[in-house]
């Protein structure tokens, strides 16, 4: 039984379909790259799982279990997070009080304070800065942090490389394998290319709300991936 | 390539050229309803034209203009203030009444460049609040002598006939002159911008509308028709009682009127003042109870009919019986999807 | 009355307006509504503690032990019921739906109670007083409701800022969506805060009937009080509210010494003052501060 089994997912902006048919499933442990051009459908996929977007048809089940009409919090409390688009944390909060939030679901496991402050030791020193007072790589490792305190089986992480210096993106990406730590599998939601083939295990590519690629990282090179990227060829996968 | 659809901007429809007509022979049968109808039908008619007034303005703001007012009872009050006043200085009776309403216009000149400045709940409060304030300072004037009040004396000039006559052809006028304002301002340009602006604040401003300009026009208008109703209330009843003419339940009333009419469309607020009118003519008897279901209905309509009556029925069968919109008719091909 | 005095009284039915107002803040500053019936609510409430005390001849004191769960339960309804979905519909519906609430309120209770104005009996604890010497009278009642108001204002505050729900209520006003993504039932937590709202108006209503009178109709006028309070100290502090709270009654109490008419007449200018003052300071603030547009050379 796959972690995610995602079936035929259509999701939708009032008239405009963002999302058409999406079908997929992912393994425990798999590192997921989903990329893709602006306005693929790749956000709203990631939403659309973590339940922040509602579905226009089509199914998910995590661990086997139907979540396709259960709220978002209840996801949370099954093992979904989602580091979502822009980091979101909350403002006026501290680094400490937006980890605190999270633990509330009360999911226990890998990840606590020391943990989450030992992948990024300078949030350590920041822990009692307001949010909006935070650089903004600090920013995504506070809101990646997050997301781990709730201990998830699964992590979505959505553009967490936008906006930030190359030196940040860098420290993140050297992070990536550390967050399996807790037993995570990852989806991630990424533009650099490079990057995202560096840490991937699997690749799929969206194109227009569907799949036009999906395959292990190792037997895809990256000018199929650019292909299927910009609609060259239906490189395989799913149509 | 496709050939360009033709297309034409047409802003009259079958229905609204027959209603517009159905409207003109009404009107012409109301002009000269003093001649025609009984005293009671002529005194009932007067209350229900100036219950048209309130739900119009109210709607302006509200509707247009996105401005929910709890405070317009201010204008209500201010310009029957005014009359008193000017009635008491010498000058005749109507020409006072009037004149206080002109008054309470120039009052909220300034007073706009104040409120419009506060946002959503802050407007409403505030308003409610300068309300509550202007009628404390009324009551400060010797002449009102507290919440006791006094007639206006003037008016007894006229015989009971005569003045019955005058309240309703002026009320009439007041009706026609103020939906006429309303319905001009709609179809100019101006009314494109108030329409925008109900639709989308946000997206308004960022086309280039002058936002605050459009909401102190509305503001404006709305204080002297609530300011107009208010001396036309004061000329039926004579008698000028702050607590009454201060009162809230005026925003009460046009808020029911204007919400289950139906808030954004010129139709609404007189099929709303209509409704009201036949329901509190026929369960204002009740007292409490009844108006504790008023009540209910403002949450029930909130809730689950905020588009009002009117709202429902425009958006159900496209039904627009005044033209204030733009249709476009497109001829030849449809666009390719 | 010497000028102490007035200052006491003054400070002290600002404590009462403080406690009336925090849950006018409260809701404002999680949901975003201003809850047009708010004070209707403290209104049901001091009946309910009337009903409550009568009936089983307690002291009201007591009978709050009821009153408070049972408004709390209230709350939760109106969230559940009319403010839930008023939220998700724009600005005007949550104003508009508040506002059939309050007509509705007032009037339900008339029915049931008619016209008279009431008071709840706290012996003598009415019109004893501490007496400080040189003039100086504190009334027992007032320093009482001065001290409940401060216990809620910190209480309210210490929950928001130490405990798991508090955290959570702050996250949710921050960024409901976000929460929801971290665990938090958003919905849930609206409920919650709505409830300690309600909870918090209901106690400030009882305060209101042991040291006044109160009538089915004299809901509104806690509403403008309240607003004024919360809107003179600064939109979205808890202790902004005690300061604005403090203001208006210090501004009526010295009015009314003034002329007994001036009462309420004197919080309403001083508001509307206050009010336009931050509009100018937003104003010029916009066009580099008044510094530079007083023509200071910098």
């Amino acid at each position: 039984m796959s972690l995610l089994a995602i079936d035929r997912l259509d999701a939708r902006y009032g008239l405009l379909q963002a999302v058409r048919k999406v079908t997929f499933a992912m393994e425990p442990g798999e590192i997921v790259a989903l990329v893709g051009a602006n306005g693929a459908g790749k956000s709203t996929l990631l939403r659309a799982i973590a339940g922040a977007h509602p579905l226009a048809g089509g199914r998910i089940a995590f661990d086997g279990e139907d979540v396709s009409q259960t709220r978002a919090y209840t996801r949370v409390a099954r093992g979904i997070a989602l580091v979502p688009e822009g980091r979101r944390l909350f403002p006026e909060m501290t680094v400490e009080e937006n980890l605190q939030v999270a633990m509330r679901v009360g999911r226990r496991g890998y990840w606590t304070f020391e943990t989450v402050f030992q992948l990024f030791p300078f949030l350590r020193e920041r822990r009692r800065a307001i949010a909006s007072n935070l650089s903004g790589g600090e920013r995504q490792a506070a809101a990646i942090g997050r997301a781990l305190m709730t201990n998830p089986r699964l992590v979505l992480l959505d553009e967490v490389s936008l906006g930030l210096a190359p030196v940040a993106i860098e420290g993140l990406y050297r992070n990536m394998k550390a967050l399996q730590q807790g037993g995570a599998t990852l989806l991630l939601v990424e533009q650099e290319l490079t990057r995202a083939m560096s840490v991937a295990t699997r690749v799929m590519c969206m194109l227009e709300g569907r799949i036009v690629l999906d395959r292990p990282a190792g037997d895809v090179t990256r000018q199929q991936v650019i292909d299927a990227y910009f609609g060259l060829r239906r490189a395989g996968g799913h149509a | 390539m496709t050939a360009p659809v033709a297309f034409a901007v047409e802003r009259w429809t079958r229905a609204s050229i027959v209603s517009s007509g159905a409207g003109a022979c009404i009107v012409i049968v109301l002009a000269v309803g003093p001649l025609m109808f009984s005293d009671n039908a002529v005194d009932k008619l007067t209350t229900l034209f100036v219950y048209v007034i309130l739900a119009a303005m109210w709607n302006a703001l509200a509707g247009y203009a996105g401005l929910v007012s709890v405070g317009q009872q201010a204008f209500f009050g201010v310009g029957a203030y005014f009359a008193i006043r000017l009635s008491v200085a010498g000058f005749p009776a109507y020409p006072s009444l009037i004149g206080g309403a002109v008054g309470a216009a120039i009052v909220a000149l300034p007073l706009s460049c104040f409120a419009l400045k506060l946002r959503g709940g802050e407007f409403s409060i505030g308003m409610w609040v300068i309300a509550e304030a202007f009628h404390l300072l009324v009551n400060q004037d010797p002449l009102v002598q507290g919440e006791t009040g006094m007639s206006m004396i003037s008016l007894n000039v006229f015989s009971h006939a005569e003045r019955l006559a005058y309240n309703y052809w002026l009320s009439l006028a007041a009706m026609i002159g103020l939906l006429g304002a309303m319905f001009a301002l709609l179809r100019s340009p101006f009314g494109a911008s108030v329409q925008a602006i109900r639709d989308d604040e946000e997206a308004a401003a960022a086309l280039g509308v002058n936002v605050f300009a459009a909401k102190r026009t509305m503001f404006i208008l709305a204080a002297f028709g609530c300011a107009l109703a208010g001396v036309l209330w004061l000329a039926t009843s004579v008698t000028f009682q702050p607590k009454t003419n201060f009162g809230v339940q005026w925003t009460a009333y046009m808020i029911l009127m204007a919400l289950v009419g139906g808030l954004g469309t010129f139709e609404g607020p007189i099929v709303g003042a209509l409704l009201f009118f036949v329901v509190q003519d026929q369960f204002g008897e009740y007292g409490v109870a009844y108006m504790a279901g008023l009540g209910a209905v403002a949450i029930l309509f909130a809730l689950f009919v905020p588009r009002g009556v009117w709202g429902e029925i425009e958006a159900r069968w496209g039904l627009r019986l005044l033209p204030v919109g733009y249709m476009l008719k497109l001829f030849g091909r449809a666009p390719p999807d | 009355m010497n000028l102490l005095n007035l200052l006491v009284q003054g400070v002290l039915l600002g404590g009462y307006y403080a406690s009336l107002a925090c849950g006018l803040s409260l809701m404002f500053g999680v949901m975003r509504i201003i809850n047009l019936a708010h004070g209707d609510l403290a209104i049901l409430a001091a009946f309910l503690t009337f009903v409550i005390s009568d009936y089983f001849d307690v002291s009201p004191f007591l009978a709050l032990i009821a009153v408070l769960p049972i408004m709390a339960a209230v709350g939760w309804v109106l969230q559940r019921t009319i403010l839930e979905r008023s939220l998700r519909s724009g600005m005007l519906v949550p104003l508009l739906s508040t506002f059939g609430l309050s007509i509705a309120l007032q009037n339900l209770m008339f029915a049931q109670f008619g016209a008279d104005t009431r008071n709840l009996d706290v012996g003598d604890l009415s019109f004893s007083s501490f007496d400080l010497g040189g003039g100086v009278i504190i009334p027992q009642l007032g320093l009482l409701i001065f001290g409940v108001a401060l216990a809620l204002l910190g209480g309210l505050s210490m929950f928001l800022k130490h405990t798991s729900l508090g955290r959570a209520i702050r996250a949710t006003a921050q960024d409901p969506d976000t929460a929801e993504l971290v665990g938090i039932n958003a919905r849930a937590v609206y409920a919650i805060a709505a409830a300690i709202a309600v909870t918090t108006v209901a106690l400030a209503g009882a305060l209101l009937a042991m040291r006044a009178n109160f009538d089915p109709y004299s809901g509104p006028m806690q509403l403008i009080f309240a607003f004024e309070a919360v809107v003179i100290g600064g939109i979205g502090s808890l202790w902004g509210t005690l300061a604005g709270g403090i203001v208006l009654g210090l501004t009526q109490t010295c009015g009314a010494q003034i002329d007994p008419r001036w009462f309420l007449l004197s919080g309403h200018l001083v508001f509307l003052a206050i009010l336009g003052a931050r509009l100018v300071l937003e104003w010029s603030r916009a066009r580099g501060g008044l510094g530079a547009l007083l023509g200071s050379r910098r």
